[in-house]
């Protein structure tokens, strides 16, 4: 299988299965799409009556060039990964390898669009205690087997309203890591309203990766993140987040912010956080209710796949310029990425990796955390509700027939469980919104990972 | 005259032969929280990792 487009400037062809990329010109391309339906000679007068121009030789050779890549497999490569769908699972039955901790089931903010219902998770406010987090920590350490990078989130809710006990949690797991053999990788996400010089000083020494919430525009930004008493976060938070990413000094960190029907002109947004001197970023679609009015709409999904191009363009456009920016989903590597059996698992949610609660209840990732009927156990009693976890082991590529014939299956892995279960009330469904965002996103991804590629191939070819 | 520039990438059917250790980071976990992608994840496994700038 073979999905072919043009965007940035590039005619790109990709081999779905081999994951082989090809830059091609519109002889080539218009070739390749004719390879597997017409014999030669027909596809030869086809390509000749629309290039007049290009000599016979040529075209037998771009034909050559094609045949060559498809003995090679790096063209309409078969897809022969069904059989492993299950092995990794199967062979990481049991171990856990990340946790997000929920230590505040409850927020300083009120945002109305929260898929956490303002961090409350539908529930009552709470807060973990030490002894709890400290027990989750040692259940992971203890389901972990032989794996060595361990992964944990303070997540919430907002996790600097618990920061005594986030900071006793790292104390006690670095305690640990030369005795059990593991290393722990900490993720801070916060909305920035409790950041000051202590906390930077901590998550600048302590975490992997900071989450920093912030929406981009402050109109935007103040639309909805706004404190209980009405007001907007964005002139509060934005100096400190400035202050925070810059003693950080080049360590792991994103803006993340939440798009909505109110902006689906979101590059925009992003702009303006480039604007404020951040490079790293991610702007997620907005989660929550069917009919909540922040919901995107089918009149905003040409919008917003327009966004994505532009966005694609102008990521090109500044690292030509010498002022290149991350955007989260446009990371691909495509020569050290993912290997098949991760491409295939599906997303790891309720098997390596679990959401736990404010009480120590285990469920399969912090959006599913408040609805009872996916609680799967907790850390003292470890999984205990193996029927509904059994729905999480399942879940993988070839579990939703309708990834089948998808280009985008090896990018995606089958989606977000979560994502599926909100959509279509089952966690193998398809949400076919999401879909269709995500395919454009690595539809710009490759795009721009082939200029600079091609860039790259360029600058080399010159300094011979 | 070349029509076709082929990027360099990882062959996923040969990973299939030296892919699986787990130790790949979770898929949404500490980014983006509500959505599953894993084609931006790197692989752990250094041999596979290639040397960037």
């Amino acid at each position: 299988m073979i999905h072919q487009y043009r965007l940035c400037g590039h005619n790109i062809v990709l081999d779905v299965c081999s994951g082989a990329v090809h830059a091609v010109d519109d002889v080539a391309y218009d070739m390749i799409s004719m390879y597997e339906s017409h014999p030669k000679d027909d596809i030869k007068a086809s390509i000749k009556e629309k290039y007049p121009d290009v000599p016979d030789e040529e075209l037998d050779e771009c034909f050559e060039q094609i045949e060559a890549l498809r003995e090679s497999g790096k063209l309409f490569s078969p897809d022969i990964f069904e059989s492993s769908a299950g092995l990794l699972k199967e062979k990481t039955a049991g171990v856990i390898k990340a946790l997000c901790l929920h230590v505040a089931h409850t927020c300083n903010l009120n945002c109305s669009y929260c898929f956490a219902s303002q961090g409350k998770y539908h529930g009552k406010r709470a807060l973990m205690s030490y002894e709890v987090g400290k027990r989750a920590l040692d259940f992971l350490v203890e389901n972990s087997g032989t794996r060595k990078n361990l992964e944990v989130d303070f997540f919430g809710g907002e996790p600097l309203m618990n920061f005594d006990v986030v900071k006793r949690l790292v104390a006690y797991a670095r305690s640990i890591e030369d005795s059990k053999n593991k290393k722990f990788r900490f993720t801070l996400t916060t909305n920035g309203m409790l950041i000051d010089d202590d906390v930077i000083d901590f998550a600048n020494r302590e975490m992997s990766n900071v989450v920093l919430s912030l929406d981009g525009r402050r109109e935007v930004h103040d639309r909805f993140r706004v404190d209980y008493e009405g007001k907007g976060s964005w002139e509060r938070i934005v100096p400190a987040f400035q202050k925070l990413v810059k003693a950080r000094g080049g360590k792991n960190y994103y803006i993340r912010g939440t798009f909505t029907h109110a902006n689906p002109d979101f590059l925009n947004d992003i702009k303006a956080m480039l604007d404020s001197g951040f490079s790293e970023l991610s702007m997620e679609p907005v989660v929550c209710a069917h009919g909540d009015p922040s919901e995107l709409t089918e009149q905003d999904l040409p919008v917003v796949l327009k966004q994505y191009e532009e966005l694609a363009d102008l990521m090109i456009e500044r690292r030509k310029e010498g002022r290149p920016f991350t955007f989260y989903h446009y990371m691909i590597d495509l020569e050290g990425g993912p290997c098949i059996y991760k491409r295939i698992s599906g997303c790891g949610s309720g098997s390596e990796y679990l959401a736990v609660t404010p009480t120590g209840d285990l469920y399969p990732c912090h959006q599913f955390v408040g609805e009872e009927k996916f609680r799967l156990g907790d850390i003292y009693e470890g999984i205990t509700n193996h029927k509904e976890q059994k729905k999480f082991l399942d879940c993988n590529l070839y579990a939703r027939s309708e990834c089948r014939s998808c280009w985008a299956r090896l990018y995606c892995s089958g989606g977000c469980a979560a994502n599926a279960y909100h959509s279509t009330g089952s966690v193998s469904g398809v949400y076919k919104y999401g879909c269709e965002l995500f395919k454009k996103r690595m539809e710009c991804a490759i795009a721009v990972a082939v200029d600079e590629e091609l860039d790259e191939a360029e600058n080399e070819d010159s300094d011979i | 005259m070349r029509r076709i520039v082929t990027i360099k990438t990882r062959d996923l059917c040969k990973s299939a032969g030296n892919g699986g250790c787990g130790e790949c980071q979770t898929s949404c976990q500490s980014a983006c929280k509500t959505s599953c992608g894993i084609a931006n994840q790197k692989c752990e496994s250094t041999q596979n990792v290639k040397t960037r700038k």
